[in-house]
C-alpha cells in the first residue's frame, strides 16, 4: 500500500485498532489476575507469617526489673538498699542523627566526655531497640530541661531507676560489697531473662555470694507499640518478684565503735557470736565508700583507690594473712596437755633464749628483757606472761603434727566457709604443706618458730576468730555466718559434727589462763583489765615483720613504720559464759597490748552494755564459782 | 469546517437521545468512579490516623475533580482534537519552567508554586502526551509511517526527559508509557513494537550506569531482597508485605489495622495506601477494588471500539490502558513485584493534582463516548 497517496481506510483503520485494544484487553486481564495472585499469596498462603511480623511489631515486651533485697543489720538497721534516681538513656534506631542527637542534648544538660565514651562504649554492646544510658543520677533541673525539649529529642528516655544505696557508707563497705555494671564477662555467664532490664550485680562480698536471691525475678509486660516505639496501651503484665531482704548478725553500733577504735590504724577486728557463728563485727581498715561503685567508678577515683598505700579495697578479714604469733600459745598449750607432752605441773627455767641441740643459734624470748621469766615458768605462766621459751619445749617435744593435726579443729590452715566470697586460707604448716610448697624437709627449727606462731604459719583475722570463738566453746566447730535471715526465715547455724573433743579440766585451766592474760597482774594485757566490770579471757600477740637476730634488740627507731611488728589480741567474753569472741590485728601496730587491746575493750564495753550483760550478776557467779547458769545468762542477755 | 475532515455527521435516528447523551455523562463510568470515591474516602479515614483532615481535603479535590470532568465532557471531542498541541506545547512550557523555577522536597524539583497551591505539571503530561500523539496520528494514516513514528517518539520522549531531569522516574515511566500505548493503539507495526522492546533491554545497563540515581538503584536492589535491611531501605516494602499478608482473607476490619494505625506503615494515606486497604478489608477488599478497576477499563475500552474517530479511539483506549498502568505499578509496587516509584493509587490515594488529572482523563473519555454517532463515507 502505498501511504503517500492513498487514505486511510476506515474500516481497516477501526479493524486494526480493535484488534490492538483485544489483545491489550488480554494482557490487562491477564496483569490483574497476577495482581491479585500476588495479593492472595501475601494474604492467604504466608498470612500467619504475616501475622507473626505484625504482632512482633505492634507488641513488645519490656522487663520489669525487679527490686533488689534490701541488707538489714541484726537490730533491722539498713545497710543496703535501692532509691529511685532517673537516667537518660537513648534509643539508637529512634533516632536519625545520633551524634547531632547527643550534641544537642550537650547544649541542654551538662554532659562530660567520659559520659559521652561510655556511652559509645555500651551501645557497642547494645542489642537494636535497647536504651543505652547516656548520664545517671539526673537532677531535678536537669530532668525537667529534659521534659520540656522532649519533643525535639526523638529517641531520648528519661526513665526512673532503682539504684543501690548504701547509707553507711565506708563503715561495710567489705562485708556488703557492692553492685556495678555487668561487664563483658559476667555478661556471658548471666541468664539474659532474668539480667533484661536490670543492669548492675553484685561485685564483691555479700552482694555477690547472695546475688541469687538478692536479685529477685523478672517481671514483664507486654505493650503495644507505634513505630516510633511510643507505648499505646499495656497488654499484659507479669509482676517481678523482689529480691529476698537479708538480715545480717552484724551490729551496726558494734561495728562503728570497732571502726572508729582504728582511727588512722590499718588492720582488722572480726567479732563473732559464739554460739551461733554470726559475725557481729567485721572491720577492715581504712575502708573506702561502696556507693562510688553503683554507677561505674571513674578511672581516676578507681586508681587512686588502688594506689592508696592503706589498700583500702583489700579486705583484710578474710584476705589479710600474718602471722598469729603468741595468740596462738593457748590453742597449742591445750593441745600439748591433751597429747600429755606437758602437764599443768610442768614447768621450765626460761634463760631468756632456748637452744636447740645441733643448731648454734639460739632463738630468743621476744617477750622479756634480757634474763627471761626466771624459774618455774609453767603453762598458764607462759600464756599470762607470753613466755616463747616455754612453748619451744613443749613445741619440740609435741611436734608439728600433732600441733597441725589438731590445729585444724580450730579452723586454722583452711577457708572458714563464710558467705562472702575470696576468703583466703592462711597456712598452718605441715611435714606434707613443706614438701610441697617449698620442695624441703621439715626441721625442728621449723617446729619451735611455729610453736610461737611464727615461721611459716599465717591466719586470717577471721580464722583467729573462729579459733576464739572455738576456744572459747571449748570446742564446738560452728561455721561463721554473716547472714541471720533470709526474708525472715531465720538460718541455721551450721555446726560441724566432731566437736574438738578435751578434757574439761584442760579447758577450764586454759580459760583461765587466758582471764589471767587481762586480770592478773602480771598478764601481758593488765592494762585493759584494770578498770574492767565485766571479766574477758584473752591473749595479746606481736608479729614479727621482720626478723631480728637473737643478739640484737627490737629497736622500731631503726626501721621504717612498715616493717614495724604487727599488734594482735584475741579475747571473748563474758568470761564466766562466754558470747562473744574478737580477734584484732593492727598492721604495724607493734604490742599486741598497747594497740590491740584497746580496741577490743572498747568493742566489748559496748557488746556488754548493750546486750545487758550486767556485771553484778557475773561477779556475783564468779564469787561463788557456781557452774555458771547458762540459762538463765542467756534469758538476761536476750533483753 | 476543517479541510482534513473527511466525515459528515447525521443526527441519530429518531433523534430520542437519552437524557444523559444530551448532557454528555456517561453513566455507568461517573457511577463506578463515584463508588470509587467513597471507597477511597473510607480508606483514607483510618490511613490518615482516624481523622478528618485529609478527608475533607480529599472531597474538596474530588468535587473539583468531578466538576471538570463534567464540564469538558461538554465540548465536542473535535475541540481537544484540535488544541491537543495548545496543551502539549503548555505543558511543557511548564515542565521547562519546573527546572528552572520549581520548588521542591527531598532533592527532588517537581512543583510549581502557583501561589494559592503547588502544581506538578508532570501530572498533567500523563494526559497531554497522549492527547497529542491521538491528535497526531489520529489524521494520519493507519498503522503510521516511519516518519510519523520518529516524530510521536519525539514528542513522547521530550516531557518524558524533562520529567528524568526532575527527577521523579515514577512519572516519567508513567508518561512514557501513555504515550507508548497511543503509539500502540495507532497500530504501530509490530517490527518497531519488537525492536522497541530489544532497545528498551538494551539500554538498561546503561541507564543503570548513567541515568539512575544512587537511591533509584537502591529501590531496585531492595525490591529484590527488601529483607537484607529490614531497618533501611527495604523497611518500606517490608512494613507494607506485613500489613497486607497479615490483613489475611477478611482483613482486621476498618480502623483495626495494626500496621497502618500504629504508623509501621510509611506514606500510608499516599502511595501506600493499598496495604490499609488489604490489611483492613482483606483479600476480599482488594478482589473489591479490582473488580471496580477491570470495570473502569472495560467501561473505557467499550467507549475506544465504539468511538466515531480514530483520534477518539486512540485517546480513550490510551488513556484506559494507562489508568490500569497506574494501578499495576503502585499495586505491584506495594505489594513487592515492582521496585519503588512515586506512583499513587488511582482515585484512592490522597492527593490533589493526581485527582485532578485523573478526572481531566475522564472527562474526555466522556466527552469522546458522547460523541454523536456519525455515519462513515469515503469522500
Amino acid at each position: 500500500m502505498n501511504h503517500q497517496t492513498a487514505f486511510s481506510d476506515p474500516i481497516i483503520e477501526r479493524k486494526l485498532f480493535i484488534q490492538r485494544m483485544t489483545f491489550a484487553g488480554l494482557c490487562v486481564v491477564v496483569l490483574m489476575l497476577i495482581l491479585i495472585a500476588r495479593y492472595a499469596n501475601l494474604q492467604i498462603n504466608q498470612h500467619k507469617d504475616f501475622v507473626t511480623y505484625s504482632e512482633k511489631n505492634r507488641v513488645h515486651v519490656r522487663s520489669n526489673p525487679p527490686s533488689r533485697g534490701v541488707i538489714y543489720d541484726r537490730h533491722g538497721e539498713i545497710l543496703a538498699e535501692n532509691r529511685s534516681s532517673s537516667n537518660l538513656s537513648i534509643i539508637k534506631e529512634r533516632t536519625d542523627d545520633l551524634d547531632g542527637l547527643i550534641g544537642q542534648l550537650g547544649k541542654l544538660i551538662d554532659l562530660s566526655q567520659g559520659d559521652i565514651t561510655r556511652f559509645y562504649k555500651r551501645l557497642k554492646r547494645s542489642r537494636p531497640f535497647e536504651q543505652t544510658p547516656l548520664k545517671f543520677n539526673l537532677t531535678e533541673q536537669e530532668q525537667a530541661i529534659l521534659a520540656v525539649n522532649e519533643y525535639l529529642l526523638e529517641g531520648v528516655k528519661v526513665s526512673a531507676q532503682l539504684k543501690r544505696y548504701y547509707p553507711k557508707q565506708e563503715l561495710f563497705a567489705h562485708v556488703v560489697g557492692y553492685v556495678g555494671r555487668i561487664n563483658e564477662r559476667e555478661i556471658s555467664k548471666i541468664d539474659p531473662i532474668q539480667y533484661s532490664g536490670t543492669d548492675s550485680i553484685g561485685k564483691t562480698g555479700l552482694e555477690r555470694f547472695y546475688e541469687a536471691q538478692l536479685l529477685g525475678k523478672v517481671g514483664n509486660e507486654h505493650v503495644e507499640t507505634n513505630a516510633r516505639g511510643r507505648v499505646m496501651r499495656v497488654l499484659e503484665r507479669n509482676e517481678p518478684e523482689s529480691g529476698s531482704n537479708l538480715t545480717l548478725h552484724l551490729d551496726s553500733d558494734l561495728q562503728k565503735i570497732a571502726h572508729k577504735a582504728f582511727g588512722n590504724e590499718r588492720g582488722s577486728l572480726v567479732a563473732i557470736d559464739i554460739s551461733t557463728g554470726g559475725i557481729m563485727a567485721m572491720v577492715s581498715a581504712p575502708s573506702y565508700d561502696p556507693n562510688k561503685f553503683v554507677a561505674g567508678i571513674s578511672q581516676k577515683n578507681y586508681s587512686s583507690l588502688l594506689q592508696s598505700p592503706g589498700k583500702p579495697m583489700f579486705n583484710r578479714s578474710i584476705q589479710g594473712q600474718y602471722p598469729p604469733a603468741s595468740t596462738v600459745k593457748p590453742l597449742f598449750g591445750l593441745i600439748g596437755l591433751e597429747r600429755k607432752s606437758i602437764s599443768k605441773s610442768t614447768a621450765i627455767e626460761d634463760p631468756g633464749y632456748f637452744v636447740m641441740e645441733g643448731i648454734e643459734r639460739p632463738w630468743r624470748d621476744h617477750n622479756s628483757k634480757r634474763g627471761g621469766h626466771g624459774k618455774g615458768v609453767d603453762l598458764a605462766k607462759a600464756i599470762i606472761e607470753s613466755c616463747d621459751v616455754f612453748f619451744y619445749h613443749m613445741g619440740v617435744k609435741l611436734g608439728i603434727d600433732a600441733m597441725a593435726d589438731n590445729s585444724k579443729f580450730f579452723g586454722l590452715g583452711s577457708p572458714t566457709g563464710i558467705d562472702i566470697p575470696g576468703e583466703a586460707s592462711g597456712i598452718m604448716p605441715s611435714r606434707d604443706w613443706k614438701k610441697r610448697s617449698r620442695g624441703a624437709s621439715w626441721f625442728n627449727g621449723d617446729t619451735i618458730n611455729m610453736s610461737i606462731g611464727q615461721g611459716f604459719m599465717l591466719v586470717t583475722p577471721l580464722q583467729l576468730a573462729v579459733m576464739t570463738a572455738r576456744l572459747a566453746s571449748k570446742g564446738r566447730q560452728v561455721q561463721p555466718r554473716l547472714v541471720k535471715s533470709i526474708n525472715g526465715i531465720e538460718q541455721s547455724p551450721i555446726v560441724m559434727p566432731d566437736d574438738f573433743l578435751a578434757d574439761e579440766v584442760n579447758w577450764d585451766y586454759i580459760h583461765n589462763a587466758m582471764k589471767d592474760v587481762v586480770h592478773s597482774p602480771k598478764g601481758t594485757a593488765r592494762s585493759i583489765g584494770k578498770r574492767m566490770k565485766y571479766l574477758i579471757a584473752g591473749k595479746t600477740g606481736t608479729a614479727q615483720v621482720v626478723s631480728i637476730n637473737a643478739d640484737e634488740d627490737y629497736d622500731k627507731s631503726k626501721l621504717d613504720k612498715s616493717q614495724w611488728d604487727h599488734a594482735l589480741f584475741i579475747g571473748f567474753a563474758p568470761f564466766e559464759n562466754p558470747k562473744i569472741a574478737l580477734a584484732i590485728i593492727v598492721e604495724n601496730g607493734e604490742h599486741g597490748s598497747s594497740a590491740a587491746a584497746p580496741i577490743a575493750k572498747q568493742v566489748l564495753d559496748a557488746y556488754m552494755s548493750s546486750y545487758q550483760v550486767t556485771h553484778q550478776e557475773i561477779s556475783a557467779d564468779f564469787r561463788t564459782h557456781d557452774s555458771v547458769n547458762a540459762t538463765q545468762l542467756a534469758s538476761h542477755a536476750q533483753h | 469546517m476543517h479541510s482534513t475532515d473527511f466525515v459528515r455527521r447525521f443526527r441519530s435516528p429518531g433523534g430520542d437521545r437519552k437524557i444523559t447523551r444530551r448532557i454528555n455523562i456517561d453513566f455507568s463510568l461517573l457511577l463506578l468512579l463515584l463508588f470509587l470515591c467513597a471507597f477511597g474516602l473510607l480508606v483514607l479515614y483510618s490511613a490518615g490516623g482516624q481523622d478528618f483532615f485529609y478527608v475533607k481535603r480529599q472531597l474538596v479535590f474530588m468535587a473539583i475533580g468531578i466538576t471538570i470532568m463534567l464540564v469538558i465532557a461538554q465540548f465536542p471531542v473535535r475541540f481537544w482534537e484540535r488544541w491537543a498541541f495548545i496543551f502539549y506545547g503548555l505543558g511543557l512550557l511548564l515542565l521547562l519552567s519546573v527546572l528552572l523555577f520549581g520548588v521542591g522536597a527531598k532533592g527532588a524539583q517537581r512543583w510549581l508554586d502557583i501561589g494559592f497551591t503547588r502544581l506538578q505539571p508532570a501530572e498533567f503530561m500523563k494526559i497531554c502526551v497522549p492527547l497529542m500523539i491521538s491528535a497526531y496520528l489520529g489524521k494520519r494514516f493507519s498503522p503510521p509511517i516511519p516518519k510519523h513514528v520518529f516524530w510521536s517518539a519525539v514528542m513522547i520522549l521530550l516531557p518524558t526527559l524533562l520529567i528524568v531531569r526532575q527527577p521523579d522516574l515514577g512519572t516519567s515511566i508513567l508518561v512514557f508509557t501513555s504515550g507508548f500505548l497511543a503509539l500502540f493503539l495507532a497500530g504501530l507495526r509490530k517490527r518497531y513494537l519488537i525492536s522497541s522492546v530489544f532497545l528498551a533491554l538494551a539500554s538498561m545497563p546503561i541507564l543503570w550506569l548513567f541515568v539512575l540515581r544512587e537511591y533509584q538503584k537502591q529501590r531496585i536492589l531492595t525490591l529484590l531482597s527488601p529483607e537484607a535491611d529490614r531497618l533501611g531501605a527495604g523497611w518500606n516494602i517490608v512494613q507494607s508485605k506485613t500489613a497486607i499478608g497479615s490483613g489475611g482473607l477478611n482483613g482486621k476490619g476498618w480502623t483495626e489495622g495494626t500496621q497502618s494505625q500504629l504508623n509501621f506503615l510509611p506514606e500510608s494515606h499516599t502511595d501506600f495506601i493499598i496495604a490499609v486497604l488489604a490489611e483492613e478489608f482483606g483479600l476480599l477488599g482488594v478482589i473489591l477494588l479490582c473488580i471496580t478497576y477491570l470495570l473502569i477499563i472495560g467501561r473505557c475500552a467499550f467507549i475506544s471500539i465504539n468511538a466515531q474517530t480514530q483520534f477518539g479511539r486512540i485517546l480513550s483506549g490510551s488513556l484506559g490502558l494507562t489508568f490500569f498502568v497506574y494501578i499495576f505499578v503502585n499495586m505491584g509496587m506495594v505489594s513487592g513485584i515492582l521496585p519503588v516509584v512515586g506512583a499513587p493509587l488511582p482515585i484512592i490515594s490522597y492527593g490533589g493534582t493526581a485527582l485532578l488529572t485523573l478526572f481531566i482523563g475522564f472527562g474526555l473519555l466522556m466527552s469522546i463516548s458522547s460523541e454523536p454517532r456519525q455515519i462513515r463515507t469515503q469522500l
